[in-house]
């Protein structure tokens, strides 16, 4: 993963105090914008929102894999989807509350990311992206294959939005929109902490120079293996989350073109950055969404914006701003 | 020679390599003596680089056995080399390119933290090595770049981090790879003044190209030709034995 960018580095102690507090405060203002979102016309509907939110933490938690980790993922709809179709399932069939349901799903996630990351973390680079492909592939066709779990090529349809604890219901669409933001914030806090605590620093050492970090004695597979778990975790909180959010779990959600969507979000946001996979899914899925109109020509339209964001920025939307304003975002 | 004692710290015995019927090292026997400088030279091709590479566990000897401190570690694994007091450096630079000077070092520090994977904590904690990290940069002469990005800078001062970082591990032994490679004249006197610096109560093994450098800095020089080693001894010796002059002369390299 040579080609990896980074915004500009802390240049002195009080800088970096600076971009601390920077950081604090876009993710006060994120929080605030979250709270007013659904009062605003045209785009403030909360089930456009929360779908924003779902697949932002989702490439949130990929970005934490390739752009902190350096690991290429081509398979993260695995995680993202089977959690989807646990938390739908458990939450319809079992009647269990929507929190329940969703600590199911993150936990298949996790324990999916435990078992192809080990396999996974043995290769680098085209092979790691290519086992992590396969592997997905396979949770694909179990998916395809059981619809008495999955319901096939339907899906899990109409998931109940049971009350949350027991209590309190989830009555209308703005206040499962609340519980989403809530969870999303709590997600992406704790990417954050991950980014910067001892582990990450070791992390981006192992992403600069593996050979090295090797040398100076990490055993850098337990790293990586570590990162694989977290970032599958987090996906599948994403994907459990979107279950119960938009009431559907299906196939699209573990296909492949799931995981290079993902891959899309975080490149034009800008990978590894903080808010760029926010920035990146927030455009992807509005174009999905309000492009609809213009039918299969909304995926060529993707595309063309893939190739110009490779073409004329590579750091992403984010990167970009970031490189202007010489601030780490 | 000071501190150079009897003890043999690093010893091979019949190390061999062989690549799909190529044999880069053949039937290598070194000894390497605590406390002191000692250098693997060679014409080009010689095997050093391979050499290098399987004392550094980063390749798996064909046949032999590779003995540090009387413990066997043929078989170990790079990175618990490196726990052993083993350290490397590498021929092209070894930095972590976007991190900070100070983060670079603070790297190596933080292995003694242990095995952690605390993705929880906030990393104020590792503050508290700064220091530390600081003392290390400013005495491979860093000190005005601690806090720039790695990749920022020119070559001889990446060579004098890594010598940072890798003194950051308090490593028993260093195995320098051409610390001198592709270097400008002035950063090769520096670079050299730094290794005999830090070579006070360590043992150093480095491959070398540049003749001058190892004259003035090794105790001991092991010359290898085809893989094998062809003389040993200290420069005066190696330096007049014929068949050094000829694998040297005769093979056109130098």
């Amino acid at each position: 993963m040579a080609e990896i960018s980074i915004a500009a580095p802390p240049a002195s102690p009080t800088e970096a105090a600076d971009h601390a507090a920077l950081h604090r405060t876009l993710f006060i203002a994120l929080a605030a914008l979250l709270v007013v979102l659904p009062f605003i016309p045209v785009i403030g509907y909360p089930f456009f929102l929360m779908k924003v939110l779902c697949f932002a933490l989702f490439a949130c938690a990929f970005n934490l894999m390739l752009g902190y980790g350096g690991l290429l993922s081509f398979g993260h709809a695995a995680y993202f989807g089977f959690a989807s179709y646990v938390s739908a399932y458990t939450a319809k069939h079992w009647g269990l509350t929507p929190e329940a349901s969703i600590l199911l799903g993150t936990a298949s996630g996790a324990i999916l990311g435990l078992a192809f990351g080990s396999l996974a973390i043995r290769r680098q680079g085209i092979y790691f992206a290519m086992i992590t492909l396969a592997l997905a592939q396979m949770v694909y066709f179990f998916s395809l294959q059981t619809p008495r779990f999955t319901g096939g090529e339907d899906g899990i349809q109409a998931v109940p939005r049971n009350a949350l604890l027991g209590v309190l219901p989830l009555s209308n669409d703005t206040v499962t929109y609340y519980l989403v933001a809530a969870i999303f914030m709590a997600g992406i806090l704790l990417i954050y902490r991950i980014i910067h605590s001892p582990f990450g620093q070791v992390l981006k050492a192992i992403r600069d120079n593996e050979a090295r970090a090797v040398s100076l004695g990490y055993r850098v597979n337990q790293y990586k293996l570590a990162v694989f778990v977290l970032s599958a975790s987090l996906a599948g909180l994403a994907g459990a989350t979107k279950a119960v959010a938009v009431q559907l779990a299906s196939l699209t959600d573990v296909h492949w073109s799931m995981s290079g969507e993902v891959v899309l979000m975080t490149l034009v946001g800008g990978m590894g950055t903080v808010f760029g996979p926010i920035v990146g899914a927030a455009v992807i899925i509005s174009m999905q969404n309000f492009l609809a109109g213009l039918g299969a020509w909304v995926t060529i339209v993707q595309g063309v914006i893939f190739v110009i964001c490779v073409l004329v920025f590579r750091e992403g939307i984010v990167g970009v701003i970031g490189k202007w304003l010489k601030k780490p975002l | 020679m000071v501190g150079t004692s009897d003890e043999i710290i690093l010893q091979t015995r019949g190390l061999t390599k062989d690549f799909k019927g190529f044999t880069a090292v053949s039937e290598v026997d070194l000894d390497v003596r605590r406390g002191s400088i000692h250098a693997l030279i060679g014409p080009n091709g010689a095997g050093k680089t391979t050499c290098f590479n399987l004392l550094t566990k980063f390749l798996i000897p064909t046949r032999g056995t590779i003995t540090y401190k009387g413990q066997d570690i043929t078989q170990a694994k790079p990175a618990d080399i490196a726990r052993l007091g083993l350290v490397r450096s590498f021929q092209i630079s070894a930095v972590f390119p976007h991190l900070t000077v100070l983060e670079n070092v603070r790297i190596a520090l933080q292995r003694k933290r242990g095995d952690n994977f605390d993705f929880w904590t906030s990393e104020a904690v590792l503050s508290a090595l700064d220091a530390e990290a600081e003392r290390l940069v400013e005495a491979v002469g860093l000190k005005d770049f601690v806090r720039h990005q790695a990749v920022e800078l020119s070559y001889g001062r990446k060579r004098a981090l890594e010598i940072a970082t890798t003194l950051a591990l308090d490593p028993e032994m260093m195995l320098l790879d051409e610390p001198m490679a592709g270097m400008g004249h002035e950063d090769v006197d520096r670079i050299a003044e730094l290794i005999r610096r830090v070579s006070a109560n360590r043992t150093i093994l480095m491959v070398e190209h540049n003749l001058s450098v190892v004259a003035s800095l090794s105790d001991r020089i092991t010359v290898l030709a085809r893989g094998k080693v062809l003389a040993e001894g200290d420069y005066a010796t190696v330096s007049k034995d014929p068949r050094v002059i000829e694998a040297y002369i005769g093979a056109g390299h130098g």
